[in-house]
């Protein structure tokens, strides 16, 4: 009776398989391991393409199956990355500040140490404490822990509150909005212990590893984000296939319908919405190791609605549809904002292509909104129909 | 023997109108019984209230036996309870199989984690193979529900309600833009299942009524009007009035 996943969803086998390809190949042409054909930096933006690829899944999930048009998965993206910043640079600057002090005639005391930390990272922002919420700081196991429980249960209880009060469609889109700019403003602020504005930095350092040359750890990173892709791709795939993807797409289609039929529409939501706050909290935990810093801008109401718009370009309710999407819009704009391409001087005007590509991608969206509605995955089932028709 | 469903003296209003006025109704087990009213005669707001879409603003609702007091559970609850609803406009899962429509709606675990874990098996392969005959769609399990044809939506909507295995199966003209075969089927499959459960039919169409051959209440602003065979009730100069005016 029971098909494995692979038949009912015979997309993540080949999602797999495309994925393990592209992985080695990057890694044998990568500087770090192989033929150093690819630059470390491209690696680096490869590897974190891998990562935006896998909040957008999380995207998809939430809003192209679930029908819960969040814009604030972002927020729970940035947050993982806090998290996992807050161990990279307390352990970092542990390391300088323990070889600054080992020339003093006295092995430095612990209470040296903390104060010497103290200050090195929260005189930025015109401090030497370290918050309470440093805590675990020196603990990997700990932060590690944090990336999944912090934004998980941040979820949990906006979740809760949102679903048990029925408010739904647009309401929810705001609702989330308002949470992101929220937390975003709260840690722009320089008491939030999370050091401001300025946000932690130098996160591409990883602790004890200092010997390790960037070009090996960007092959690393590469490889974990790709790692964490195929695991949530296959997570994603099981979840959406069976009898709990039913469900969930009939909320997504007829709420009050299934609601009658005896399912807790709202505990579903709660457990979607929360699954998919932590896999872009895992994937935000990848991505900023590799970009290397982090700050409260990252997490603006805007990068939640791109996030929408990636999954919308690509195709919702379609897994691969979302991983286009995110692939091909953010390899875009980093193309496009990496001043590689040429401006195009017009005499009486240049085109500076970091400005116009803003324009290029709302025209790009509005273009798909009106002749593929289904997105670039939807283009994909048209073939495959094609071919099985003929 | 004591009624499955017990409404008493439930009154709600929506912005000072009056949708149900003391109205008081009684179901048994197994029973066939036929709602008919004029537009406005409070037809939907009772369901409403049954299933816990609506809070009557007093009154008491209970169910079952032992007896569960509707008014404090959610409607997943109630419809987990034993009550099930069919709406008036055929409402199934348009983007999914028939197949997949009838396995959501068996009789089985609803809380996320369970569904999580639900696996397809023989027994309820059997359970779905069996509803799909009942409902005259065994060659339209493979079929996206949104192909079938209106009549065929009616029909798997009611399979669904059966598959949830309801005490009390309400339903909301079941008969509305069907031609006269689907109605003859549609009239079969409401007192079959009447055989085990108890059914409310909620319906404008007299002739439909008819067909069913049970006892009727009529509902006229908010309250029971008259109630008994239809024959009875169609002699009762008050129904005569409402429905043809004074």
């Amino acid at each position: 009776m029971e098909r494995s996943l692979f038949a009912r969803q015979p997309s993540v086998l080949i999602f797999i398989a495309l994925l393990a390809v592209f992985t080695i190949v990057m890694v044998i042409l990568s500087e770090g391991f192989g033929l150093g054909l690819v630059s470390t930096s491209t690696i680096k933006i490869l590897g974190k393409t891998l990562c935006l690829c896998l909040v957008a899944i999380a995207m998809d999930l939430v809003w192209g199956y679930c029908g819960i048009l969040s814009l604030g998965h972002f927020a729970f993206f940035g947050l993982g990355g806090y998290m996992i910043g807050m161990w990279l640079m307390y352990e970092r600057t542990k390391d300088i500040v323990i070889a600054s002090l080992a020339g003093g005639e006295l092995p430095p005391t612990s209470e040296e140490v903390r104060e010497a930390i103290g200050s090195q990272i929260f005189g930025v922002v015109g401090g030497s404490d370290i918050p309470a919420i440093w805590y675990f700081a020196d603990s990997l196991y700990a932060q590690l822990a944090l990336v999944v429980l912090v934004p998980g249960l941040l979820a949990l209880v906006f979740g809760w509150l949102a679903f048990r009060s029925r408010v739904t469609g647009v309401y929810l889109s705001i609702l989330t909005q308002a949470m992101t700019l929220a937390l975003s403003l709260y840690l722009f602020q320089n008491d939030s212990g999370l050091r401001g504005n300025n946000g932690l930095s130098g996160l591409q350092n990883i602790p004890g590893l200092t010997e390790v040359p960037q070009s090996v750890v960007s092959v690393w990173f590469f490889l974990a984000s790709a790692l964490a892709l195929g695991l949530g791709y296959v997570v994603a795939a099981w979840v959406v296939s069976g009898k709990f993807g039913n469900v969930i797409r009939a909320i997504r289609d007829d709420e009050a319908r299934i609601r009658f039929m005896g399912y807790p529409v709202e505990a579903y939501k709660l457990v979607v919405f929360t699954l998919t706050a932590v896999i872009a909290a895992i994937a935000g935990a990848l991505y900023y190791p590799q970009a290397g810093i982090i700050n409260p801008a990252e997490i603006a109401p805007i990068a939640s609605i791109y996030l929408a718009v990636w999954v919308a370009i690509g195709g919702r309710g379609r897994l691969y549809g979302a991983v286009i999407g995110a692939a091909t819009v953010s390899l875009l704009s980093s193309w496009f904002t990496g001043g590689q391409v040429p401006s195009i001087p017009l005499g009486f005007y240049t085109v500076n292509w970091v400005d116009w590509w803003q324009v290029l991608l709302g025209l790009g969206f509005v273009l798909v909104t009106l002749f593929a509605p289904k997105g670039i995955g939807g283009l994909f089932d048209r073939l495959v129909r094609k071919d099985a028709a003929s | 023997m004591s009624a499955l469903l017990e409404v008493t003296s439930i009154s709600v209003s929506f912005d000072g109108f009056k949708a149900i006025n003391n109205l008081s109704f009684e179901i048994g087990g197994q029973e066939l019984r036929a709602i008919i009213g004029p537009n406005g005669a409070g037809k939907t707001t009772f369901m409403d209230i049954v299933t816990g879409k609506t809070r009557p603003d007093e009154g008491r609702v209970r169910f079952g036996e032992p007896q569960l007091d509707l008014l404090r559970l959610s409607e997943s609850q109630i419809a987990r309870a034993g009550v099930g609803r069919k709406f008036q406009r055929p409402t199934v899962f348009e983007a999914q199989s028939v197949r997949d429509n009838l396995t959501m709606a068996l009789s089985n675990d609803r809380l996320p984690f369970a569904v999580l874990g639900y696996k397809a098996n023989k027994e309820d392969g059997a359970r779905v193979a069996a509803l799909a005959d009942e409902i005259g769609l065994s060659e339209e399990l493979d079929r996206t529900a949104g192909e079938l044809s209106h009549g065929q939506k009616q029909w798997l909507e009611i399979g669904m309600l059966l598959a949830q295995d309801p005490q009390l199966l309400l339903v909301d003209e079941p008969a509305a833009g069907m031609t006269l075969g689907e109605r003859e089927h549609t009239t079969d499959l409401l007192r079959r299942a009447a055989e085990t459960r108890a059914v409310v039919v909620v319906e404008h169409d007299m002739e439909f009524v008819r067909r069913l051959d049970c006892k009727v209440t009529v509902l006229h602003e908010g309250s029971v009007l008259a109630e008994g065979s239809l024959d009875h009730v169609t002699a009762n100069s008050d129904v005569i009035d409402v429905y043809l005016g004074r």
